[in-house]
């Protein structure tokens, strides 16, 4: 029995590892959520996750909601990508509905979503290196995130909750601005995206940091459910986009970039790569907008009166859109009966929303698949047996959104 | 070989003959109910079957039909074969003031969390979880929120003075 200083009591249990409270306001953790951590030395014996501190009973509040209503929760899900989260929600909006899209309007679409998904892997991978001990790249890559949201804010009005779209489009067209802040960002960013690699991708400091710590097998990764970029980096090459094709993703050429030993590298490369591949998907997007000339030019919503806004014009001039006017505004168009489980890549996985729908206004129950949160509970596995600064490291590359895990 | 919807619905009645029933396919996801105590047995079936091959929990969730008397909670699971992309949606029904469910711990790890999540909001007793505790909740809430008999509150009700928001 080692000696100590304070003597303890007679007959008194000796503890020999540490607690400590990670969380759930410690800045390390980058959110809401809460690490009790059994430490022998620097070593973590056991952890225990305890989430829930912004739970906002998201499912709960939608059984209220007219479908249109329920966007402005999907924003608060993932806040550092809401746009995919939007679309995702109007797609499954559509798919109970049986709206279909017209193609100008999957294209733009796929060129917000793409734009959100290197908005926030951006951020990952820039705050695994501010956990590393870089904080250049962070502040530097702030810049090129503010040119993303520069465009939603042309497009939609609005920064971080963006509340873009509608079921069946767009609230309204693309305006030039947005097409020029788009060709400003696509030339400029692929300079930057080069030079934040150079800054991590070698660098001896980082790759000691990273390479081998929070690894995961491909075979446990799946079995804890992880999806999207943490499940890829394990070698699986899973991805929604490629899997069922949404918003025409298969009219696009873009590869899945896949890491090998699930560790904090490979998923900062995996992240890295797809930004790449974002990119190449914008400009081709991009590319098939500008064929659209002349009439075809100005679409940007399908057409589904019943749950689309006519134009304002018209609801004081004709007396049907008035009529679907008042009806959408008070949420009173009566939803099919059906149930729908309908998924997208979203920055971080498989993003679900399962809908049952009773025939009534509102949904019966709404379920929202959120990858945070299932694959937040492989956390404690990750991190067993390592370092209490890897653990943090492995906090960070996992891409944990609050927002997204406690909904 | 890619497998169809009017396979697996083969497979499972060849397997289970009438115990699974109530196959539908709503938007084309082939759905099938059976009862409670059978949920292991079945994904257990689905999940070693060399064609089936659904090693994916994509999702649990429970939902709460009040006038389904005797079987108000039907706890989903949304499984995925990766390999043929194809999904299936599997449904157990349980008696709400008996509604125990074994659990998916042991076959899928990530089943812990999102079946504490249905137990704390709807109170499905997961037998045999490792640790069947409230997770977005307080630990204190002595009640299942997410059941039909908490509806959200009335907006346009006046009985209540709040000088704070106006109301």
């Amino acid at each position: 029995m080692p000696e100590h200083h304070i003597k303890l009591p007679e007959g008194s249990i000796e503890k020999t590892t540490t607690t400590l409270n990670l969380g759930p306001t410690h800045p390390a953790t980058h959110g809401v959520f809460q690490n009790i951590l059994e430490l022998d030395g620097e070593r973590i014996v056991s952890s225990e996750q305890t989430v829930g501190y912004i739970h906002r009973a998201f499912e709960k509040l939608a059984e209220r909601r007219p479908l249109y209503q329920i966007t402005t929760l999907t924003d608060r899900l993932n806040y550092c990508s809401s746009p995919i989260n939007n679309m995702g929600w109007h797609l499954t909006c559509e798919k109970l509905l049986g709206v279909k899209t017209p193609k100008r309007v999957d294209y733009l679409r796929v060129i917000i979503m793409e734009l959100s998904r290197i908005s926030d892997h951006l951020i990952c991978n820039s705050i695994v290196g501010v956990d590393a001990g870089a904080y250049t790249g962070f502040l530097y890559v702030m810049q090129y995130r503010e040119l993303i949201y520069e465009i939603f804010e042309e497009v939609c009005g609005a920064r971080l909750t963006t509340n873009i779209g509608r079921i069946g489009g767009f609230e309204r067209n693309f305006n030039d601005i947005a097409f020029q802040k788009l060709e400003k960002f696509l030339k400029e960013y692929p300079k930057v995206l080069k030079e934040f690699e150079n800054l991590f991708q070698r660098n001896r400091i980082f790759m000691e940091r990273t390479i081998g710590t929070g690894a995961i097998s491909a075979d446990r990764a799946l079995n804890y459910g992880f999806t999207g970029p943490n499940l890829r980096a394990a070698g699986v090459d899973y991805d929604v986009r490629v899997q069922t094709p949404y918003s025409s993703y298969e009219d696009f050429q873009f590869n899945i970039p896949v890491g090998t030993t699930g560790d904090n590298y490979d998923r900062w490369l995996v992240r890295s790569k797809e930004m790449w591949e974002s990119l190449s998907i914008i400009e081709q997007a991009y590319r098939k907008v500008q064929e659209f000339k002349g009439k075809d030019a100005d679409v940007y919503h399908a057409d589904a009166p019943e749950y689309y806004l006519p134009p304002k014009e018209d609801v004081y001039t004709k007396m049907e859109a008035l009529i679907y006017h008042f009806k959408i505004v008070m949420g009173e168009t009566e939803i099919p009966a059906g149930e729908v489980y309908n998924s997208i890549e979203a920055a971080n996985g498989e993003l679900g929303f399962y809908l049952i729908s009773d025939g009534g206004r509102t949904p019966y129950r709404l379920h929202f698949r959120r990858p945070c949160f299932i694959y937040y509970q492989a956390f404690e596995e990750l991190t067993k047996g390592g370092m209490l600064s890897d653990a943090i490291m492995t906090m960070s590359s996992l891409n944990l959104i609050a927002g997204e895990m406690d909904a | 070989m890619a497998i169809s919807n009017d396979y697996i619905k083969q497979k499972l009645v060849e397997k289970f003959s009438d115990q699974v029933s109530n196959f539908e396919e709503p938007y084309g996801m082939l759905t099938f109910e059976a009862p409670r105590e059978m949920n292991l047995k079945v994904l257990n079936f689905l999940y070693d079957d060399e064609q089936l091959k659904f090693r994916f929990l994509t999702d649990l969730c429970a939902v709460h039909y009040p006038d389904n008397k005797g079987r108000e909670l039907a706890v989903v699971y949304h499984l995925h074969n990766m390999v043929d992309n194809i999904r299936v949606r599997f449904k157990v029904f349980t008696d709400i003031n008996r509604p125990d469910v074994y659990t998916a711990t042991g076959l899928f790890s990530s089943a812990n969390w999102m079946e504490r999540e249905t137990y704390d909001f709807f109170g499905v007793n997961f037998i045999g979880h490792p640790k069947l505790k409230r997770i977005l909740n307080v630990d204190e809430m002595d009640y299942f929120p997410m059941r039909k008999e908490y509806p959200l509150e009335d907006q346009t009700r006046i009985d209540k003075d709040d000088e704070m928001f106006g109301r």
